[in-house]
């Protein structure tokens, strides 16, 4: 097994992973209360971010025991195309994309603000946020691993 | 191991948030729901909505539905038998609400032939067929005339009550009702006043049978 011989694990390496793990869990569990407590139901490019969202929870978690980072390879893809649906979205509900262009006529609008906290938070700039943070973890993880 | 401990506690305390935090919306909810039907009294009763049972019953079960709906259509043998379980004892009123698209067209047509009195047969007779006039949760009233063919409705009188502006604001007022007392879902019901803690038909259940335990 020379090619999995990944050595001692770098340290800190768990917790970045963990970090990453911790984050994509809170954001899943947040979206099921939204939909399936709260009866609020996702537009369509909710669904894309929580396609790129839930798989995050299973690897990450897998990634834990042992501390493997050649877990970032498969997560970071994921990571970036939730950050590019997120901010896609964003810019929907801003209005810098005509509603035209927007890939959802059916079902919720994805234009619709269905709630905001503290004036300006919204949930596709939680989803935005998230996404932009689990890369940062991901990008800073791959870092330490190949020092 | 310290690290494998540190996740599964995570894991647990994650899980429990999740479950306290439903629990606790859940429970508001129900509480906000109440308070509104309480407050919302003339909103849930109308004299002349359509009725069935004994008028002086104890128990008052109001059903806003949708022919259109299929847990409506699952539901519907469901609260006869339990009314016929307890003769004279519920009364249930049906309030309209027609949430899917097109469903207003038929829930007018079942408005016109209960002038005929005809409500409850054209009722069944929907239910019944009602796979053939909702393709794909819209409602298509052109469908649903050779269901009504032997319910000895007078065709030309439903057509014209069908276009009275009587009927579409019985529908119109049903519907606002509806948002008064924020039913967004079918079938709702409201037994003797009170919304259900929880949908499902054993809580309906429960629920007739405590207000029957009450009124003996």
């Amino acid at each position: 097994m020379a090619g999995s011989s990944t050595a001692a694990p770098k340290p800190g390496l768990w917790a970045l992973l963990f970090a990453a793990w911790l984050l994509a869990a809170v954001a899943a569990l947040g979206a099921l209360f939204l939909s399936e407590v709260m009866g609020l139901a996702p537009c369509v490019l909710c669904w894309w971010q929580r396609v790129a969202l839930f798989p995050l929870v299973v690897i990450l978690a897998l990634a834990l025991f042992p501390p493997d980072p050649r877990v970032i390879r498969y997560a970071l893809p994921l990571a970036v195309i939730g950050l590019l649906v997120a901010g896609f979205h964003l810019l929907v509900m801003a209005g810098v994309i005509p509603e035209a262009l927007a890939p959802c006529q059916q079902g919720v609008p994805c234009k619709t603000v269905q709630i905001t906290w503290f004036g300006f938070v919204t949930i596709p700039l939680l989803s935005f946020v998230t996404f932009l943070t689990l890369c940062g973890l991901l990008l800073v993880a791959q870092r330490k691993s190949s020092e | 191991m310290k690290q494998k401990n540190i996740f599964i506690a995570v894991v647990v305390l994650l899980v429990l948030v999740f479950a306290a935090g439903a629990f606790m919306f859940k429970q508001q909810q129900a509480q906000q729901a109440a308070a509104l039907a309480a407050q919302n009294q003339a909103a849930l009763v109308r004299a002349d909505a359509p009725t069935f049972g004994n008028p002086q019953a104890p128990v008052h079960i109001v059903e806003f539905f949708d022919p259109a709906c299929g847990t409506c259509r699952q539901f519907h043998p469901l609260v006869k038998a339990l009314i016929a379980a307890h003769p004279d004892k519920i009364r249930l009123t049906w309030r309209y609400a027609p949430f899917h698209p097109g469903s207003d067209a038929v829930v007018k047509v079942l408005e016109a032939a209960r002038l005929q009195g005809n409500f409850e047969a054209t009722l069944e007779a929907l239910f019944d067929g009602q796979d053939a006039w909702v393709i794909n949760h819209t409602a298509d009233v052109q469908r649903i005339g050779p269901l009504l063919q032997n319910l000895g409705l007078d065709s030309d009188r439903l057509q014209q009550d069908f276009n009275s502006p009587d009927v579409a604001a019985v529908v119109a007022r049903d519907l606002a009702d509806a948002q008064t007392l924020n039913v967004t879902k079918t079938p709702e019901y409201f037994v003797n006043g009170q919304p259900l803690p929880q949908f499902g038909f054993d809580e309906l259940k429960q629920l007739v049978e405590t207000e029957l335990a009450q009124h003996r």
